[in-house]
């Protein structure tokens, strides 16, 4: 009898050790929507792939911190000539490859002079346009040669389509990226994860984790039951925000809700009738209720903008006024452009929850003021045929996800077809001026322009909304860029 | 009339009274929202409460069964329409290169589900109520094909078949004055089923976005948007997945219970206590 009692007694303890060290997790599992084409950031626009890359796997000479700002990556620091054209980099001692190969100024020579070459596949090739020259000064120093001086040239080279790669292993990168960052790459499951390891031999303070895992789900009901089943510790940028109350109440889990650069618009055919017509379009944007959509389609996350312009920019002027929720008034500007009776519609909206759900709710406004919207749901391959491409449509909804994106009003060949010469200049001259001041005027100009010529409808900035596991630490808010950075994510005691 | 014929009847009969009520009246507009009043519980002026949008359930479960009722029977008129005359000339040619054309041409329809016909007539024009019609009304046309052929092939070799051609009657004629008459109940009961059916595969195909497009309601759209509010709002799950199942259910109660009335043979089995499971 004794001995059953202690060994009932041992067996409990067993348990309650186990117990303890789960509690002590050194890896974690991060599910993402989307998974890469490939694994090779400086090659494609796929956001995904920087979401598992950056930072994690690569690092450029200067990176995104979690609140945008742009920090020190590989280059230790750095002088600016005083005429702004030759910026000279010191780079970080002992700074190896994933593949034991050292990082040193020919390498950086070697990434800027592939990103800008001409015969470059890069996505951003703009960032790197007003490079003239790249040239190692010894093994760890880089002169960087501008043909006009750049504003935003460590701005530029943060992006993760400038991280610094290397002659070694550049031929497999898009399916054994070979970086110097916190975690080198282990496996890629096709359809299902890519895990990553911890790097031994990272050059700055090692992360964390031990391992780390990200996996994709696409479906949002099966993220909910991933999500809720523990299968992984943290959904970034969570695609059903109908469940996120209920992640909220529950204590197992933190939902974090932060900013990311995506305008999402109400975009009109500008060259078609009767959108053509700027009474029409402005009639269009004093008919939509932006408060209900925020609530309906998004339960609430989002914020109203007037604009097409991040609202957390330094540059944002609040435009909202100009378009308010005026029903009546949108009756008067149709019967003056002689649309008393109203008119059919085509409304062509992406999969997304945010184009579907606020594509009904803007159905029903503009039903309010005797516009018939006639909705059609479409896969992203027919969107961008008909409507991207097609210029076949005359509303759809989507949100434009990339920072700093106002220039696409000055491509009039741009699928909402906006033709504003006035607007091309400004945007001319806003490339030019690297004088904060007068860029910040400029850029506020260039927000009113496109608002008052009621461009598109505009609706709110979408929010970046995570669920995490109450316990992990470190995960970032926002989205500056698209990154998922783990190297400073950890588990809480 | 057997209990089953009154349930599957008066049940299905409710669905459609609602289905055509809706086309006069709803106790509310199913196209106007009110977010404000989203997943409100089911109170006197919503019975069966909103859903996300704030829209009442009740009125879209009303014209989401027209929707189904609608898409449904004109699926089954195109496959009567398609499918008989076919089966009656694969029946009078029997045993002849025709014969053969028209079955197999059967086959290859029947080899496509109705799924996938929808997404290949989709892809084409685009999502909408007609286009699901179209798909599934040309499910329905190889199984009203066959179901002809099997039910003509015997009558062909009875007497007064003979006679009749006898009297110099061309195989057109006989296939419509002699052996149709002979296939109503077959017919009947068939498009019965072939009706729940369609519910089913209108349900489906909104299901996956290829049906009627909003803000026309329909059954399939509402389990679809549902699916990730199951959680917290689970009514808005239950309430259009009972309606398709019970819709379905009764169909194909009235479908035996039919069957029963109309064809001697299946009563005697009936009877006999012989429980018949639906196709």
């Amino acid at each position: 009898m004794q001995s059953l009692f202690a060994a009932t007694v041992v067996a409990l303890f067993t348990v309650a050790s186990t117990v303890a060290a789960q509690a002590q997790r050194a890896d974690a599992i991060i599910g993402l929507q989307l998974e890469p084409p490939h694994l090779d950031p400086t090659s494609a626009a796929a956001g995904a792939i920087d979401q598992v890359l950056y930072a994690n796997v690569f690092e450029g000479l200067t990176r995104f911190g979690p609140d945008g700002s742009v920090q020190p990556g590989l280059a230790a620091s750095w002088t600016i000539s005083d005429d702004g054209l030759s910026y000279t980099f010191q780079l970080r001692e002992g700074v190896t490859f994933h593949d034991g190969t050292t990082f040193e100024a020919s390498d950086v020579v070697f990434s800027l002079d592939r990103a800008r070459a001409e015969d470059s596949t890069n996505a951003q090739k703009a960032l790197f346009a007003g490079i003239v020259g790249v040239e190692a000064l010894g093994d760890s120093s880089v002169r960087i040669d501008l043909a006009a001086p750049q504003g935003n040239f460590l701005f530029n080279l943060a992006w993760g389509d400038a991280v610094m790669v290397a002659p070694e292993s550049i031929g497999d990168i898009k399916n054994l990226p070979i970086g110097t960052g916190a975690f080198r790459f282990e496996q890629w499951r096709r359809g299902d994860q890519i895990s990553l390891s911890r790097n031994a031999d990272y050059w700055g303070e090692a992360a964390s984790l031990e391992a780390a895992t990200f996996k994709f789900i696409s479906e949002p009901t099966a993220a909910y039951a991933a999500m809720l089943a523990g299968d992984i510790d943290a959904f970034y940028s969570y695609p059903a925000p109908e469940n996120l109350a209920q992640f909220e109440r529950d204590p197992r889990f933190t939902v974090l809700s932060g900013n990311t650069e995506g305008e999402t618009i109400l975009a009109m055919n500008n060259q078609q009738a009767p959108f053509d017509d700027i009474r029409v379009r402005k009639a269009v944007s004093h008919a939509i209720d932006r408060q209900a959509i925020i609530d309906g389609a998004m339960f609430g996350y989002g914020t109203p903008i007037g604009s097409h312009f991040a609202p957390h920019n330094p540059d944002y002027v609040d435009l909202t006024a100009n378009a308010a929720f005026d029903p009546a008034l949108a009756r008067d500007l149709l019967a003056q452009a002689g649309y008393a009776e109203g008119f059919s519609i085509t409304l062509k909206l992406p999969p997304p929850s945010y184009a579907r759900r606020g594509g009904e709710i803007i159905a029903a406004q503009l039903r309010e003021v005797g516009i018939e919207a006639e909705i059609s749901f479409l896969e992203w391959a027919q969107w961008l045929e008909q409507v991207f491409r097609g210029y076949d449509y005359g509303l759809t909804i989507v949100s434009h996800t990339e920072p700093m994106d106002i220039n696409i009003y000055a491509r009039p060949d741009y699928y909402f077809q906006y033709d504003n010469p006035d607007f091309q200049a400004l945007i001319e001259t806003l490339a030019v001026e690297s004088d904060p001041a007068a860029r910040s005027a400029l850029l506020a100009q260039a927000q009113t322009t496109i608002a008052e010529d009621f461009v598109n409808g505009y609706l709110f900035q979408l929010a970046l909304t995570s669920v995490v596991d109450a316990k992990l630490q470190g995960i970032w808010k926002d989205a500056p860029t698209q990154a998922v950075d783990l190297t400073g994510v950890r588990w809480a005691d | 009339m057997s209990a089953r014929l009154l349930i599957g009847l008066g049940l299905s009969g409710l669905f459609a009274a609602a289905g055509l009520a809706s086309l006069l009246w709803t106790p509310h507009d199913v196209t106007s929202l009110n977010i404000a009043a989203k997943f409100a519980p089911s109170s006197a002026d919503h019975l069966l409460g909103t859903d996300h949008f704030g829209r009442d359930i009740l009125s879209m479960i009303m014209v989401g069964a027209r929707t189904s009722i609608a898409v449904a029977l004109l699926a089954v008129g195109i496959g009567m329409l398609g499918g008989v005359p076919l089966g009656l000339l694969a029946a009078a040619t029997r045993g002849s290169l025709l014969d053969d054309v028209v079955m197999r041409f059967n086959d290859l329809v029947f080899a496509f589900p109705a799924l996938l016909i929808a997404i290949m007539i989709t892809a084409i024009v685009g999502p909408s109520a007609v286009n699901s019609i179209v798909a599934i009304g040309i499910f329905n046309i190889p199984v009203f094909a066959r179901l002809v052929r099997a039910g003509a092939l015997p009558l062909w070799t009875l007497d007064f078949v003979l006679s009749a051609r006898v009297s110099g009657k061309g195989a057109a004629r006989i296939s419509v004055q002699h052996i149709l008459p002979n296939l109503t109940n077959l017919l009947i009961v068939q498009g019965t089923i072939q009706f729940s059916l369609g519910i089913l595969a209108e349900a489906g195909l909104s299901f996956v976005g290829l049906g009627a497009q909003p803000p026309t309601a329909s059954w399939g759209r509402m389990l679809a948007e549902s699916q990730t509010m199951i959680a917290f709002a689970p009514h808005l799950a239950l309430i259009p997945g009972l309606a398709i199942l019970l819709t379905v259910l009764c169909l194909n109660l009235a479908g035996e219970g039919l069957r029963d009335t109309l064809d001697p043979k299946s009563q005697k089995g009936a009877q006999q206590g012989a429980g018949r499971a639906a196709p």
